[in-house]
């Protein structure tokens, strides 16, 4: 018992207070921002490795960005990633980040479906599908309910089952041999429901798109409620993202 | 024409490679694995129109070098196997068989490896994999996932069991298949490929790339300077430190301990957290690249790494004291899930899996590449092969990284001007390159064609070898062990199914 004690008072307290407001330690690579003017967008477009960059207008799509930060190394004049880490959204054009701006990435409140603030502001059970995902995602998604995250606060939280969730939180670039078994979660999980696509490879494939080896099929079916871009996302992107979408309500 | 040996990442031409008709190729492989010394860290084919050329590169780690020689082979004759003789080529067989429709006359067992999507037969798919069945009114089967309950990916396990203990687990693996090897030739650009490596296991991030950029120098006549080569042991050190903390955390959370899954669970962070001080990302994406340093490490981060250890270190260590001779946890983990000496040699094992079960194997040791021969590493090995062994390396391996990092610390290398790469494969050659990742060891070989293209790329995550281990561990015990098994290996989904 002593021992316990000494244990959790040397540990101290570990939380990160306010989420919302929280810095990311180092050099993380959040939001870019790329400058007005001109020059290197046909370089820029070439050297990216998944075609998240697009020459004219030069312009970076985060649904498609692993954050590898080279294009940031090759024209640091033209691109520079700012540490924010809210860069979820739920509008897919959002995530397109345009010359000569500069301003923070945010949910788009004509897009929330109604029943979101209504029945989930206060709680929020979600069930998670790895489906091809490369497990780093998924570690940061563990991560959010670590004690220095600590998603439950909010009452978030992840589920054993689909049927005790409120949605589906989408890992991986979604591959051929999990495609049935995502469809079967989908459908097991109780209406009204959420979906979310966490990281870069869930939202377009990533550096798997094109692939013979996926099917994402699945996702043109649905509407989409979160886009959470990142490689692998970051807990406190996640985490102020849902925050957002939850507690928005439309004009 | 005797095998032709070489060193890890040692680069070769493919003509010097031994061309042996099959029966001499089958003889002389598996007699080398008669000795525990020498294990087999791949075996794949290489399509030749419509032939088969079989590579099998056998690892002599008391020799420290990797003995090569192939076979060509035509996919319509069935072959004798080399299973029937070592079980340890079992997962190899089963994937030339998944891929290219080769038949083997005296194969235990060909089941499904991963369902690939160039696999020979279409018609067959994953929601019909031939489960091995008992009939008995006595048992019962219980079907696990392929989604589980946690934050984790895709595997489905099948139990038959007797009440409540477990006589037979099958595990089925290939949700995960995303067509990596073959994206290796598709993708042309060098950052596409290292995105790729990144990408292969994002738990392994610094395993499996540095695996890649060491192959790819050696293919393109580079040599890595001490600066690199320093950044990539660190890189792998930290990042078993990482894993191998979160590992514990998990491990107590499979026996209900609170305390030490909170704990353990919050000191991997300040760990990841430095990566990303490094590079930019926790799980060290970006950071590892062919032929130059895009983050180097300065004197500024050596403190700072220096202040991170000493923040850890006495919190970890009070926190193993307690986990360690609590009643409750030991209980749970003492001679739960144990694989014997003989099953993991039989088998194959490699890494964590190995070193618990007396085997010792360790790249580090055996087949050093960057730093490893300076530091001349001495595996830690363990002999009861149960959960508490598995936890106790953890903690052993942990404090023996931190030992490395601080070794390292002392003479951090002065950043050097190195000419770029030049991203030009050597023509016709093959490179195999060895790394110890926290799991194990990660085998990464290719082959190029005439233009210096790759022509092949092959690669092998530890859980290949592995996931055998962990069904034969929990044989016997209770399906309520199975969770804190299955986590005490800590194995690769993606890794295995590529």
């Amino acid at each position: 018992m002593l021992n316990n004690l000494k244990i959790l008072f040397h540990q101290g307290k570990q939380y990160i207070p306010d989420v919302a407001t929280a810095t990311v330690p180092g050099i993380f690579r959040g939001r870019p921002r790329i400058s007005a003017g001109a020059g290197h967008e046909a370089e820029l477009a070439e050297l990216c490795p998944t075609g998240a960059i697009d020459a004219g207008p030069l312009r970076i799509d985060l649904g498609k960005c692993t954050f590898c930060g080279e294009c940031a190394f090759a024209f640091p004049d033209r691109v520079q990633f700012t540490t924010d880490p809210k860069i979820a959204t739920n509008d897919r054009a959002r995530l397109v980040i345009a010359a000569g701006t500069d301003l923070p990435i945010t949910l788009n409140p004509d897009l929330i479906r109604g029943e979101i603030s209504t029945f989930f502001s206060g709680s929020l059970k979600l069930r998670q599908v790895s489906a091809g995902g490369d497990n780093s995602t998924e570690m940061e998604l563990n991560a959010c309910g670590n004690v220095n995250f600590d998603m439950g606060r909010f009452g978030i939280e992840f589920v054993a089952s689909p049927r005790h969730a409120d949605g589906i939180v989408i890992t991986g670039p979604i591959t051929e041999n999990m495609a049935e078994p995502l469809q079967i979660c989908y459908d097991a999980t109780p209406d009204p429901k959420i979906l979310i696509l966490a990281g870069t490879d869930a939202i377009s494939g990533g550096i798997f798109e094109g692939s013979p080896a996926l099917d994402r099929r699945f996702l043109n079916q649905y509407p989409i409620d979160l886009y959470v871009p990142g490689n692998p996302v970051h807990p406190l992107t996640f985490i102020n993202g849902i925050l957002e979408l939850i507690r928005k309500r439309r004009r | 024409m005797d095998f032709r040996a070489v060193k890890n990442n040692q680069l070769v031409s493919l003509a010097s490679i031994p061309v042996w008709d099959y029966d001499k190729f089958l003889e002389r492989n598996t007699a080398l694995l008669a000795d525990e010394h020498c294990h087999c860290v791949h075996y794949f084919a290489f399509p030749q129109g419509k032939r088969l050329r079989l590579f099998c590169c056998i690892a002599d780690d008391a020799q420290g070098a990797i003995l090569l020689s192939s076979a060509q082979v035509d996919t319509s004759r069935p072959l004798p196997s080399f299973t029937a003789h070592r079980l340890a080529f079992h997962t190899f067989e089963r994937e030339i068989h998944e891929n290219f429709g080769v038949e083997y006359t005296d194969h235990p067992w060909l089941k499904p490896l991963r369902f690939p999507h160039n696999r020979s037969d279409r018609q067959s798919g994953i929601a019909n994999y031939p489960f091995f069945r008992i009939d008995s009114e006595e048992l019962h089967e219980v079907g696990v996932g392929p989604i589980h309950a946690g934050v984790i990916e895709p595997g489905h396990f099948r139990f038959i069991c007797n009440g409540e203990q477990i006589l037979h687990l099958e595990i089925q693996l290939g949700f995960q298949h995303r067509g990596v090897e073959p994206l290796f030739l598709e993708k042309k650009k060098p950052l596409q490929r290292l995105t790729l490596a990144e990408s292969i296991a994002g738990d392994t991030v610094a395993g499996h790339t540095v695996a890649f950029v060491n192959l790819w120098e050696r293919l393109c006549g580079y040599r890595a300077g001490a600066n690199l080569q320093f950044a990539r042991t660190l890189a792998l050190e930290l990042e078993r430190i990482a894993v191998h903390t979160g590992g514990l955390s998990a491990l107590c959370t499979d026996v209900a301990y609170q305390l030490g899954s909170a704990v353990f669970g919050r000191l991997r962070t300040p760990i990841i957290n430095f990566f990303q001080v490094w590079c930019g990302n926790r799980f060290a994406k970006g950071l590892i690249r062919a032929g130059g340093n895009r983050y180097p490490f300065t004197a500024a981060l050596a403190g700072q790494l220096q202040q991170v250890l000493a923040g850890f270190e006495p919190d970890f260590e009070e926190m193993c004291a307690e986990t360690f001779t609590l009643p409750s946890v030991l209980g749970r983990f003492e001679k739960t899930g144990v694989v014997t000496h003989e099953q993991a040699s039989a088998i194959g094992a490699v890494g964590m899996a190995a070193r618990v079960s007396g085997v010792q194997r360790d790249i580090r040791a055996s087949h050093p590449h960057d730093l490893y021969a300076m530091l001349g590493h001495q595996p830690i090995v363990k002999h009861h092969g149960d959960v508490y062994s598995r936890a106790q390396l953890r903690r052993r391996e942990i404090e023996q990284s931190i030992g490395y990092i601080r070794r390292l610390l002392e003479q951090v290398p002065a950043e050097t001007d190195q000419p770029p790469i030049a991203d030009q494969p050597a023509a016709e050659s093959f490179v195999l390159s060895l790394t110890e990742g926290w799991r194990g060891e990660i085998c990464h070989c290719a082959i190029t064609d005439e233009r210096g293209e790759l022509a092949l790329y092959k690669v092998k995550d530890p859980s290949c070898h592995n996931w055998l281990a962990l069904a034969l561990a929990v044989r016997n015990n209770e399906i309520s062990d199975f969770p804190v098994c299955n986590k005490s290996f800590d194995l690769s989904y993606c890794g295995h199914d590529l």
